[in-house]
């Protein structure tokens, strides 16, 4: 088949594209050095035969059969540099290439040893965020390394680097929908009416948990980075337009101040967001909501509003009205009638 | 006896016939490569067609091979659009394929659509285009409002099925008239804007409803109010699948004990029932097949489910606080357990939990062999065996040896490569499998990739793959439908190259801040979808996503 040369191909050449073996090693560098037992752990993996408890947990829990092994072992070039002695016929030029050597034992593919377990665990239970942040000003960043589950929160993954700490985005997995389902329980007085004292006592459980925070992603023209607001915490239209300010300030100014070459002065820089409300600023806040209608922050009640809003995001005012002229219905900035409508499903 | 056979010497009226009893994809396909006539004959006849990504095929290219097609199912969006994973505007559109088979179809009485984006032009195109338009399903999609849908309400006179999943608002009296003009009307599925009152009414339009959703349950508690909706309920002879109940008020469920017993479907995922009041009603559901419910329902709802459904096939169990930090219910893997212990025809699992065993997981596996998909969501990422502290890597290790015909698998918990391993060995029916914060390296991945024969959608977020499992497992993509890698560690040179040398592969790189190649070195790209496809690259792509072809190194400067 044409793919499968091609395949080999591909292959082949990114033998030029892996950086240096030395990138695939797990041997730690900074802030790694601290689990020094796990990292020989690590190495274990390509030990003798039958020196590990994993083996033994194989045989009897799973049992894996010899041939399976055979099908199934993968050993990656730079160990060879370390057991040779157990690979005989591994690759011996020294490229970092993918090998599937048959090796007849069931130790060699002992990744992790239950002693350095506990530790990962609790590393693990730390929230990760704040970590996250830690460790993206750690100078150096090695793209593949990353052996532990617990080292593997701080991967510096592109997302991480340029958003400011928050809930995992799309995690738990849960749809949309469902979490509105949790967010919108904040509407429930609106369509529940007085009289329905019975079940009280059953919808204040999820209702007052949720409330907790509620995170929206916020994003703003012209900023590439995006935010995320707490509308429990900003629980107001005030409150949330001095947020966007606080959240966008800087960034905007260190935006114009690339754009300008670092030529802008300070004052201007630092220039406040202001008048996102009133639609008299040079930026208009608008947001989508749960059905994907955009529509301008500010026009609805805010119990509404929150039950409601999906994301939100500064516009240029300038933008705002082509938009509501613009022929793409999803772009459409409900008029106040719509908005009207709306309201009457709420209520 | 065994002479050889021209099979053309059959007339194809005849091989006609002989294929339309052939129902799966999977083997019309199979029908299609025999020879060069069967593939004639069978593309000529072949009724149904779905296309599991949208971007594999163009329609004009389907049309041209299965001129006679009467349905047509077809997917967008990557699967982790679910989970806002793939941003806003990345494409899944379905104006092109309405556009072309308004020429090449008019006699289509089926579409079925999944995470794609449905304009209300498109919506407006299909009554205008098929006469006898059947069956209109979204699943997850977005971009249409009221406007598209009551194009289809006021002229698709023969419309059966409506279903608008999770999604919209229409008018009532735009529904109403819907259901005067459908009497063949089998499911409808309302959404939360429709209040309890209104339910009673619509139901007395259609008591022939097979499935029913409802919309917001709740009302002020009147007797006329629930006596006119038991009655309305106890019409419904038909009904087998209830489904919505949102802000449900407890003191209405009543009203639907009348229908229990022919119930197979039950989805209360929406429904903040507390256990008690679930457990009154699960009772009354002896066949009950299927279950989607949330927490609440707790390990003692779950041992009575499993005491009181035997029939039951699939379970699924939503968390009611995904986002908190504490348990808020009692729910943990001994529910999974029981109901495994239980209900002999389970088959099917989505379970979110707070704390999970090895030993619980390998019960499940000996309960249950029957098993095709499991999923299971250990809300806290990387949480280890709560009893011993060690990786889940044998409890999921168990669940792909014992369940033979495992089709789906989602991982969860602190998982090392080992769990991967076990995978690659024993998964060999794997056709769907779900990565998140797991693994340690590239041997992981290549695991998966090298073992799992049958495999073809995988995605992963938040692992430490990279460019080598990737690279050496290039062609096993091709045989694959899709995979998705966010926050791993491929490099942007991988993707290059693979798109540059598999050219029936799309590679696209997404990144909302910038074109990747401006990246620092060695920085891993943030978004990867790879799909297999006939079509090229697409021409609908954002300014964020970048396909890797052979040109894209001089797109990309």
């Amino acid at each position: 088949m044409e793919g499968c040369s091609k395949n080999g191909e591909a292959s082949r050449q990114l033998l030029d594209l892996i950086p240096k073996e030395r990138e695939w090693l797990m041997m730690g560098d900074g802030e790694r050095s601290q689990r020094p037992s796990e990292e020989k752990k690590l190495e274990l993996r390509l030990g003798p035969p039958g020196g590990e408890d994993w083996s033994m947990n194989v045989k009897e829990t799973i049992k894996i059969s010899e041939r399976d092994h055979h099908e199934s072992l993968l050993s990656l070039g730079y160990f060879s540099s370390i057991t040779n002695k157990n690979n005989h016929n591994n690759n011996n030029n020294g490229f970092s290439f993918l090998q599937f050597p048959s090796i007849p034992t069931t130790s060699t593919i002992a990744t992790a040893t239950p002693h350095s377990l506990p530790v990962m665990a609790k590393e693990s239970s730390k929230p990760c965020c704040t970590k996250v942040v830690d460790l993206q000003s750690a100078p150096e960043k090695k793209a593949f390394s990353s052996p532990s589950p617990a080292k593997n929160i701080a991967m510096p993954t592109s997302s991480q680097k340029r958003t400011a700490p928050a809930p995992l985005v799309g995690w738990p997995p849960i749809r949309s929908s469902r979490k509105n389902l949790a967010n919108t329980s904040a509407s429930k007085p609106l369509t529940e009416s007085p009289n329905a004292v019975s079940n009280k006592g059953i919808n204040e459980k999820p209702v007052e948990a949720n409330r907790k925070s509620l995170f929206v992603k916020i994003n703003m023209d012209g900023v590439a980075i995006g935010r995320k607001v707490d509308l429990t915490a900003n629980d107001s239209y005030e409150k949330l337009s001095t947020a966007v300010d606080e959240l966008f300030r800087g960034l905007l100014a260190a935006q114009r101040d690339s754009c300008a070459g670092g030529m802008v002065n300070k004052q201007e820089e630092e220039k406040a967001i202001t008048g996102v409300l009133g639609g008299n600023g040079e930026y208009t806040l608008v947001y989508e909501d749960n059905e994907g209608d955009r529509m301008l922050v500010g026009d609805v009640p805010w119990h509404m509003f929150v039950s409601t809003v999906k994301r939100l995001r500064v516009l240029k005012s300038s933008e705002v009205s082509t938009l509501s002229l613009g022929s793409n219905k999803q772009d459409k900035l409900l008029s106040r009638s719509c908005i009207e409508t709306k309201k009457e499903f709420f209520l | 006896m065994l002479k050889k056979m021209s099979y053309s010497s059959f007339p194809e009226d005849v091989l006609e016939h002989v294929f339309s009893f052939v129902q799966s994809d999977k083997d019309r396909n199979s029908i299609s490569l025999v020879c060069k006539s069967w593939y004639e004959i069978e593309r000529w006849c072949r009724k149904r067609i779905f296309v599991g990504n949208c971007y594999a095929v163009s329609p004009r290219r389907v049309i041209t091979r299965f001129p006679e097609v009467r349905s047509v199912g077809l997917k967008g969006k990557p699967h982790f659009a679910d989970f806002n994973l793939v941003p806003e505007g990345w494409g899944g559109y379905v104006y092109p394929w309405i556009a072309e088979m308004a020429s090449g179809y008019p006699f289509l009485e089926e579409i079925r659509l999944k995470r794609m984006v449905v304009s209300d032009e498109s919506l407006e195109l299909i009554p205008k285009s098929f006469k006898n338009f059947k069956v209109l399903v979204l699943s997850s999609c977005e971009g249409f409002s009221t406007q598209g849908l009551a194009a289809i309400a006021a002229n698709c006179r023969n419309l059966r099925e409506l279903d608008l999943r999770e999604r919209s608002e229409v008018s009532l009296s735009a529904l109403e008239r819907l259901l005067g003009r459908c009497p063949n009307l089998r499911t409808l599925r309302l959404n939360r804007a429709v209040p309890l009152d209104k339910l009673a009414n619509l139901l007395r339009q259609a008591p022939q409803l097979v499935e029913l959703g409802t919309g917001a349950y709740s009302a002020e508690l009147r007797t006329e109010i629930f006596s006119n909706l038991a009655g309305a309920f106890s019409g419904c002879k038909e009904l087998k699948s209830l489904s919505g109940f949102w802000d449900v008020v407890p003191a209405y469920l009543p009203a639907v004990y009348s229908v229990c017993t022919g119930l197979t479907s039950l989805n209360l995922s929406y429904a903040t029932i507390q256990c008690p009041d679930l457990i009154k009603l699960l009772k009354l559901c002896p066949n009950l097949q299927r279950l989607w419910v949330l927490d609440y329902i707790e390990d003692s709802g779950l041992e009575a489910l499993a005491a009181s459904c035997k029939d039951l096939q699939e379970l699924r169990v939503f968390p009611s606080e995904p986002f908190g930090v504490e348990q808020n219910v009692s729910l943990t893997e001994q529910g999974l357990v029981s109901v495994s212990e239980g209900c002999p025809k389970l088959e099917s699992v989505l379970y979110f939990c707070r704390r999970m065993s090895n030993d619980a997981l390998v019960t499940i596996a000996r309960n249950r062999p029957n098993m095709t998909r499991f999923r299971l969501c250990i809300i806290e990422p990387r949480t280890p065996d709560y009893l011993t502290d060690q990786p889940l890597d044998v409890g999921f290790g168990a669940i792909v040896e014992h369940c033979k015909d495992l089709r789906r698998l989602s991982l969860s918990g602190l998982l090392t490569d080992r769990v991967f391993e076990y995978i690659g060995t024993y998964a060999k029916k794997l056709e769907m499998l779900s990565v998140a914060f797991a693994g340690e390296s590239d041997l992981g991945l290549h695991h998966v990739l090298s073992g799992c024969d049958s495999l073809r959608k995988l995605e992963i977020r938040d692992c430490p793959f990279g460019d080598k499992a990737l690279l050496a497992n290039a062609a096993k993509l091709e045989t694959m439908r899709s995979l998705w890698m966010s926050s791993c560690s491929v490099s942007f040179e991988a993707c290059k190259l693979l798109g540059q040398k598999m050219p029936r592969l799309n590679v696209e790189v997404i990144d909302e801040s910038g074109p990747p190649d401006s990246r620092p070195e060695n920085l891993p790209v943030e978004k990867l979808y790879i799909y297999r496809t006939v079509a090229g690259p697409r021409f609908d792509m954002p300014g964020f996503v970048w396909n890797m072809d052979e040109d894209s190194a001089l797109r990309l400067s």
